[in-house]
């Protein structure tokens, strides 16, 4: 910091762009308080609005369902909690068997490269209603919904991690892998201390998107399960015949995917910020 | 065998291009030889062949007496008694400088952390890089990268050094420094078989200059008669295309 004291045209210069600045300031108040005295006038004064504000913002109904969402809600966030470590651990071996090379290994990269099409492709509710109904009627008995919904989450979405994992992998500089195996490391060393630590860097905005997207999905496990806080809202929706306590359940669901998203964003510029800083990563 | 490393008849191709037609070079104990000739002769290619980082299609490449080109013969043992730098990307962007040159020390040799970093700063400081020890490549200099790289190729003692144009991608003015370390390192007895196109450096430092084309070896002999009094036709029009 210079503590010399600025020109007189500096000085000038200055107190104009403070001037723009409360201008910018000023207008974008106005235009805030305008735009809200619009969607006064044109949603919420109206009749319809009122029936809008029964149905789905009912507050008795909401302090009703809520601890009863809550309770399932905890279902999803256990779910949610265990298919981190086994989508993580799924995608991860099925990225890596993409990636041998050798025509030994042929049929598993085929069957991995497979996987991936295959769960990629298919609709999240058609392995949802074959995981949680079909797998009972093969068993013959009753399968934990806990088991079913990890069972489903990981199927699909360590399809999407493993493809993730596998461009991140392909991202990181031939030259860094040669220059790995000159120093005498093999091939899984070559792995573990060269190209995953920078490959997962690469990769981390995709999988934080990968994964706020996967804490709305366990809300699906709904449909196979009766116990998690969708289900629990449908409950309150019958006896209630109000639909507020869909309205808590997904407050619940987007409070849980907020802070992601923010890290997310907040990853993401600071990596922007190194990478304009001219820096090799 | 008389040399250290002693390739006959190596020969690689990528597709339908022929790079090296069969290529004869010795490397004796203590030898630095410098690996002249234009873009695309095959140099670097001959590199990564005899370090085997690129399987050969043909031939035989002997480290001592052993065969290294034997199938059976366990490439990462052999690549860990050799060391090699490359033109560029070369240290790991997510390791700290002391870490990218203890890794191989410490993870194919087994070596303590302690005596693999104790090791390291000495090598960091004779390359003149003590201070930046804890920093990440990003922030060292064309020159300081290159400078640790070298570091980290000898950290472990390699038999042979394989310098790739460690100096192609910097800047002219910080050409100098990462030279003059391997002038050290040559003459300290290191065995070095360098690609280069800094003629000067290959004239002062190399006991033998070898004159690549179109992937055969043209003409080789002390740097004062294969760059001062060339034999072969081709020799003369590349160095008089160098020095134009």
């Amino acid at each position: 910091m210079s503590t010399r004291i600025p020109s007189a045209l500096e000085l000038d210069r200055r107190a104009y762009r403070r001037g723009r600045e409360r201008r910018s300031a000023l207008i974008a108040i106005l235009s805030t308080a305008a735009f809200a005295v619009i969607v006064w006038a044109t949603v919420i004064n109206t009749e319809g609005w009122a029936k809008v504000q029964q149905a789905f913002f009912d507050p008795g109904v909401a302090v009703e369902a809520l601890p009863k969402v809550w309770e399932g809600f905890l279902l999803n966030l256990t779910v949610l909690g265990i298919s981190i470590f086994t989508v993580g651990g799924v995608a991860l071996v099925i990225a890596l068997l993409r990636t041998l090379r050798g025509p030994v290994f042929f049929p598993v990269r085929t069957l991995a490269a497979g996987y991936t099409d295959l769960f990629r492709g298919l609709p999240f509710i058609i392995v949802l209603y074959l995981v949680g109904f079909g797998l009972p009627t093969i068993v013959g008995e009753r399968i934990d919904e806990l088991f079913l919904g990890i069972l489903a989450v990981t199927l699909t979405y360590s399809a999407y991690v493993a493809e993730v994992i596998r461009a991140g992998i392909d991202s990181v500089h031939p030259s860094q892998r040669l220059a790995a195996r000159a120093l005498g490391l093999n091939h899984v060393q070559t792995l573990r201390r060269v190209v995953l630590p920078q490959a997962l860097r690469k990769m981390t905005p995709a999988l934080m998107n990968d994964f706020i997207s996967m804490q709305k999905d366990v809300g699906l496990i709904s449909i196979i399960a009766g116990l998690d806080a969708i289900a629990r809202a449908k409950g309150v929706v019958a006896t209630t015949y109000n639909f507020t306590p869909y309205v808590v359940a997904g407050i619940l669901f987007i409070l849980l995917a907020i802070p992601t998203i923010r890290l997310t964003d907040w990853y993401t510029a600071r990596l922007r910020e190194r990478e304009q800083s001219g820096s090799v990563l | 065998m008389s040399g250290i490393l002693t390739a006959t008849g190596i020969r690689k191709s990528f597709g339908d291009r022929d790079v090296l037609k069969g290529v004869d070079v010795t490397l004796g104990a203590h030898e630095v030889v410098a690996l002249i000739g234009a873009s695309g002769s095959g140099k670097s290619t001959l590199l990564r062949c005899l370090g085997l980082l690129e399987p050969i299609d043909d031939g035989q490449i002997f480290l001592g007496d052993e065969d290294i080109s034997d199938p059976r013969v366990d490439g990462n043992r052999v690549r860990a008694r050799l060391g090699a730098v490359f033109q560029s990307f070369n240290l790991f962007p997510h390791l700290s400088v002391l870490d990218n040159v203890t890794l191989a020390s410490r993870v194919v040799h087994r070596m303590p952390r302690r005596d693999a970093e104790a090791r390291a700063a000495e090598l960091l400081a004779r390359v003149g890089l003590a201070d930046k020890a804890k920093d990440h490549p990003d922030r060292l200099s064309g020159g300081q990268q290159q400078r640790v790289a070298i570091a980290r190729a000898i950290a472990t003692d390699p038999e042979v050094l394989l310098l790739d144009e460690i100096t192609s991608a910097l800047d002219p003015e910080l050409v100098g420094e990462v030279l003059e370390l391997v002038r050290d390192l040559a003459s300290e007895g290191a065995t070095i078989l360098m690609a280069t196109h800094e003629m000067a450096f290959a004239r002062d430092v190399a006991d033998r200059v070898v004159f690549l084309d179109a992937g055969t070896i043209v003409e080789q002999g002390p740097p004062s008669s294969v760059l001062r009094h060339p034999q072969e036709a081709r020799t003369r029009a590349f160095l008089a295309r160098f020095t134009a």
